[in-house]
């Protein structure tokens, strides 16, 4: 394995100040973001670091569930923050913060009990890059789920409401909404599968084989990591639908769009 | 005197006062006031499509004691603007009646039609026709005729007529056109300053 130095870092480093220097010189307006969020990859992947190293010494279960709630803290944030209209009070990360929970978390915790019977089964080096994993792609077809939902509560008021009342249930009123948005948030997530080995090598993959790696050792864990993401994602999307589908409506089937925070981003 | 047919009791939504009122088996009731005073509001209450306080009994029976399907397919609203969810007209029904449709001038060879490929007028007597078959007892309407020609609004007028007649249904009605409250209906209530009265 080739060791990385701080001088490999600096070459990788001058590429992108010139990738920010070009878009001065086009004048793009994206300079500094460029220069922030590549500050920020280089800090925040530097303390992760530390502190997975220090996870990773002293084994102690209650630190890896506090490490592993604070990411679920992190990803319902990520999760709210993309949702055009939110909803009111703790609904709003809670839906999200809810699904993630039962998804992620149970599918690490199989992965981890039964398929890898690792022991202590919560052992960090493990536990916190699966729930990671997990939690990074369980985010993106949860907050396309749950945006679709009430995007359409919205839009299609006059028609869920002419259903209701015509005599329709909740459930049935909301039914084809709440399948769209499933179908939506799923779609990266089977692309991914499909895709997978022929267009690049995933990114945990690549890693461990750069790290090196046996590749057919590497392409196994990466199914895995595929398998566990796939399923992970899809039931947390379907959590989460169901409970969006829910909350928009109260105990006498009425639509309550008002539960929802005005608009943002435009 | 028979029983009322549906009683509102103190019905308060939002920052209104109190409404209340009450409906006869055979009769149309008319409900006037300037746009956006609140008609609408009233009759979403009416079918529990918002939430609201206070009561309504549909023949002595409680509204929270039906299920809130059970209660819109008894207490039907009518939309001034209609909605469609499927790209048929006729997807929208599981029982076409046809003499329904001649009554409201309508064929079922037009209900094969995709939903936008038709006028408001005929999009607005579909909708009737749609509620129709859920045979309420009580028909909130809000301007059902508003969208249809003169021969159009005479044919509504008489099937309604002819409903009321043979099921003893009951109608609470907006209409802009006070000449067809006086035709139709015998009381007539106004909402105006956030208030119900009789007129």
């Amino acid at each position: 394995m080739i060791h990385l130095n701080s001088w490999d870092l600096v070459w990788a480093a001058l590429l992108v100040l010139g990738l920010a220097a070009t878009s001065r010189r086009m004048g793009l307006g994206l300079t500094r973001s460029i220069l922030v969020s590549a500050a920020r990859t280089l800090v925040q992947l530097g303390l992760i670091g530390l502190v997975l190293k220090s996870l990773f010494a002293v084994q102690n279960p209650f630190w890896v569930a506090l490490v592993a709630l604070g990411m679920l803290g992190a990803a319902s944030h990520e999760v709210w923050a993309r949702q055009k209209r939110p909803f009111v009070g703790l609904w709003g990360l809670g839906i999200g913060a809810g699904a993630m929970f039962i998804s992620s978390f149970t599918v690490t915790f199989f992965a981890l009990v039964v398929i890898l019977q690792n022991d202590p089964w919560w052992e960090p080096q493990y536990a916190i890059p699966m729930v990671g994993m997990l939690l990074g792609n369980t985010m993106n077809g949860v907050s396309l789920g749950i945006n679709h939902v009430t995007f359409a509560a919205f839009k299609e008021k006059g028609q869920i409401e002419a259903r209701l009342l015509l005599g329709q249930t909740a459930a049935q009123a909301i039914g084809g909404v709440k399948r769209e948005a499933v179908r939506v948030g799923l779609t990266p997530i089977i692309n991914t599968m499909a895709a997978a080995g022929l267009v690049s090598l995933p990114g945990m993959m690549t890693g461990q084989i750069l790290a090196g790696g046996d590749p057919l050792e590497a392409a196994k864990y990466q199914v895995l990591i595929i398998f566990m993401i796939a399923a992970g994602s899809g039931f947390g999307i379907l959590a989460s639908v169901h409970f969006t589908g829910q909350r928009l409506f109260d105990e006498r089937d009425r639509l309550r769009p008002d539960r929802l925070k005005p608009a943002r981003f435009g | 005197m028979d029983k009322p047919l549906l009683a509102v009791v103190g019905l308060q939504f939002l920052d209104y006062q109190p409404f209340s009122l009450e409906l006869y088996p055979g009769e149309i009731v008319g409900l006037e006031g300037a746009s956006g005073a609140g008609k609408s509001l009233f009759l979403r209450s009416l079918a529990d499509l918002d939430p609201h306080r206070g009561q309504v009994f549909l023949e002595d029976r409680g509204m929270e004691s039906f299920a809130p399907w059970a209660w819109r397919k008894k207490v039907a609203y009518l939309p001034a603007e209609s909605s469609w969810w499927l790209d048929l007209v006729a997807e929208h029904f599981t029982d076409l009646d046809p003499a329904t449709l001649e009554a409201l001038g309508l064929t079922p060879g037009l209900a094969k039609s995709p939903v936008t490929a038709l006028s408001t007028g005929e999009r607005q007597r579909f909708a009737f026709a749609r509620i129709l078959q859920n045979q309420p007892q009580v028909f909130l309407l809000d301007e059902p005729t508003a969208a249809l020609d003169p021969d159009n609004v005479k044919r509504f007028e008489g099937l309604l007529a002819e409903l009321l007649a043979q099921s003893g249904a009951a109608v609470l009605m907006t209409s802009h056109d006070a000449s067809q409250l006086d035709r139709l209906a015998k009381r007539r209530y106004k909402v105006a300053h956030k208030s119900l009265s009789l007129r």
